[in-house]
């Protein structure tokens, strides 16, 4: 931060100094970047679970989502929320915390401590803000190779995430097969489409919008453009949901009132939710670091950087795949899991699929689902074995 | 696809027309039994498709790698020649479009293995012809308005159908009901009347492609 007297807001905060661990890499080890900087210096926030064993073989790296980070499965330092995937990280979860060590990084972009555009830019003392280089979905897998390497690890057990997670998974396995004993994508796509690209732009117009936004300068003139950062959160969060699942837990049931006002307030509860997610949202995000996400989601097309053939991001590859989808997902369908299997099986992979079938949209993958859990269980169990990694007898190792 | 709820008798008999170490693609893999028979005895590199989500997590679990589809469907997006044998075990009466799955299945594998149900067998035939009812037996214990076999066929009617997708029959194995082969060298009205159940391995002719 710069010589101002105020407090910095919580969220910059940990974008400065996060409640996490952190490698910096410097000098001679720059990041070259797809948009053809080179980025030196840049530092990495990381969370670890459980012990990586002495052949460091039982090593698993998680990738978060657009707005996640890397607070996978320990209270979050802003939010005092559980992690947000508490749900299948832990002691005797799917990702077992006993047998497997687990890293996860926030990525490259992001505000939890890893470079991004609230990090101070060493040429000029203040925030990076727009001066970041656009950030890619392979920057970030760079990123997290050099991390990995930091950690003296070869070869990774699995890498899984969700979302941006599984197009990071996705990349992982096109860019280091051999350093990718399995992989799990899970609701993702090996492209973003024109209709996720629309989306996103709703987001990006809103955040540009607010007057604090300041042409992305907000943070120099010590305020914050929460309003257009909200709108996005909302627009966003709807596409995270299925029409049934709003359905279901609002239908057109009314907040605090018993008759509609005839005005603009909030009179729907689904309207309220969203208002809710909106404002606590910005309490942990920041609103240049959400434009840098969406667009290396927008930016990411798998196939276009292998000639057009997705079958060629994996040609020959050994990683042992399961991908995931979920049926009421319409932001990342099923058929996009499915073009990607069609790749895999064309590449001769050994892949695995299942579509999942629940009514909870795309967040699914988020949540407490069975039969999601007991595939990832069953996956994990499956690819441990064929790596030799020993079994724990339902507790510590 | 399901499969009829037998005891698998034909497992074996499969999983013995399958050479080590091959390439192998079970459809309709139900619970993974048969990848899992070739996988732990044959070496084979032992891949599935299976339709149901039950199915396919029973084999992911037990480590196989499987994918969720439809063998009417989803062979389309298998590449040529990727398999040296596909396999689609008590699966062919329940696909919607036999002939289009056994043509996906030649262009897939360089070999293919099909079990399937005789509907010839006498046992079928004497329901239908004296009791003048749909046949409900061991073999094929569903009442025909909830049967998910919608496409039975007779062993002559299966070979008359590898003639029509220009594959030739390498090996032809007709079982009866107590699982015991019947004789190779009895005709095919033999076969037909006595077989309950045949599994046939086939190849392209000429090796042309289908």
């Amino acid at each position: 931060m710069n010589d101002r007297s105020s407090a910095p807001h919580p969220s910059l905060a940990e974008a400065a100094q996060p409640h996490s661990q952190i490698a910096v890499f410097d000098g001679a080890q720059a990041l070259a970047m797809s948009a053809g900087a080179s980025l030196s210096p840049f530092s990495i926030a990381y969370q670890t679970y459980g012990e990586l064993n002495a052949d460091k073989s039982n090593a698993i790296l998680l990738c978060h989502a657009l707005t996640g980070d890397q607070h996978v499965a320990n209270r979050h330092p802003l939010t005092g929320k559980p992690g947000w995937w508490s749900a299948l990280v832990g002691p005797g979860k799917p990702f077992d915390t006993d047998r497997y060590f687990i890293i996860c990084s926030n990525v490259l972009g992001g505000c939890m401590g890893t470079t991004g555009p609230a990090s101070v830019n060493p040429a000029t003392g203040r925030a990076y803000g727009l001066d970041l280089p656009v950030v890619t979905i392979a920057d970030m897998v760079r990123a997290q190779a050099m991390l990995i390497d930091r950690l003296g690890i070869d070869t990774l057990f699995c890498v899984a995430g969700g979302s941006m997670g599984g197009m990071q998974v996705l990349q992982w396995a096109a860019l280091y097969p051999e350093r990718v004993f399995s992989a799990m994508p899970i609701a993702t796509a090996a492209r973003h489409s024109s209709q996720n690209i629309a989306f996103h732009e709703v987001g990006r117009q809103a955040i540009m919008a607010d007057p604090e936004w300041r042409g992305g300068r907000y943070i120099d003139e010590d305020v914050r453009p929460v309003k257009g950062l909200a709108v996005a959160r909302m627009a966003a969060h709807i596409t995270y949901l299925s029409d049934e699942a709003l359905q279901r837990k609002f239908g057109r049931k009314l907040q605090d009132r018993a008759e509609p006002t005839f005005s603009f307030d909030a009179d729907f509860q689904v309207e309220n939710y969203l208002r809710h997610q909106g404002s606590t949202f910005v309490d942990r995000f920041d609103a240049n670091s959400y434009l840098y996400v969406t667009r290396a989601c927008d930016y990411f097309d798998l196939a276009q950087d292998y000639g057009g053939s997705l079958a060629r991001a994996f040609r020959g590859s050994r990683t042992r795949f399961c991908v995931v989808s979920f049926t009421s997902d319409w932001l990342y369908t099923t058929a996009e899991s499915r073009a990607i299997v069609h790749a895999l099986n064309a590449g001769g992979a050994p892949v695995s699929f299942v579509e999942i079938e629940t009514d909870k949209g795309h967040d699914a993958f988020l949540l407490e689902e069975p039969d999601f859990l007991a595939t990832t269980r069953g996956f994990l169990r499956g690819a441990a074995k064929a790596r030799g990694l020993a079994e724990t007898e339902g507790g510590k190792p | 696809m399901s499969r009829t709820e037998t005891t698998r008798i034909d497992l074996l008999l499969v999983a013995g027309m399958v050479g080590n170490g091959a390439r192998v693609l079970d459809v309709g893999c139900g619970d993974g039994e048969l990848l899992r028979l070739l996988s732990e005895t044959r070496n084979v590199d032992a891949r599935g498709v299976e339709i149901s989500q039950k199915g396919v997590n029973d084999c992911v679990a037990k480590g196989l790698s499987v994918v969720q589809g439809d063998a009417d469907v989803d062979l389309a997006d298998y590449p040529d020649d990727g398999f040296d044998y596909v396999i689609l075990s008590q699966t062919l009466q329940a696909t919607r479009k036999p002939r289009r799955v056994l043509e996906q299945m030649m262009r897939i594998g360089k070999r293919a293995i099909v079990s399937f149900p005789n509907f010839g067998h006498w046992r079928v035939r004497w329901q239908l012809a004296v009791r003048g009812r749909m046949p409900i037996t061991e073999n094929l214990s569903y009442p025909w308005y909830e049967t998910p076999n919608i496409h039975f066929c007779t062993i002559r009617d299966f070979v008359q159908l590898v003639e029509l997708v220009d594959a030739k029959i390498v090996r032809a194995v007709a079982m009866n009901s107590a699982g015991a082969q019947i004789r190779v060298n009895a005709p095919w009205w033999a076969w037909n009347l006595f077989g309950e159940q045949a599994v046939f391995l086939l190849e392209r002719k000429d090796g042309r492609k289908v």
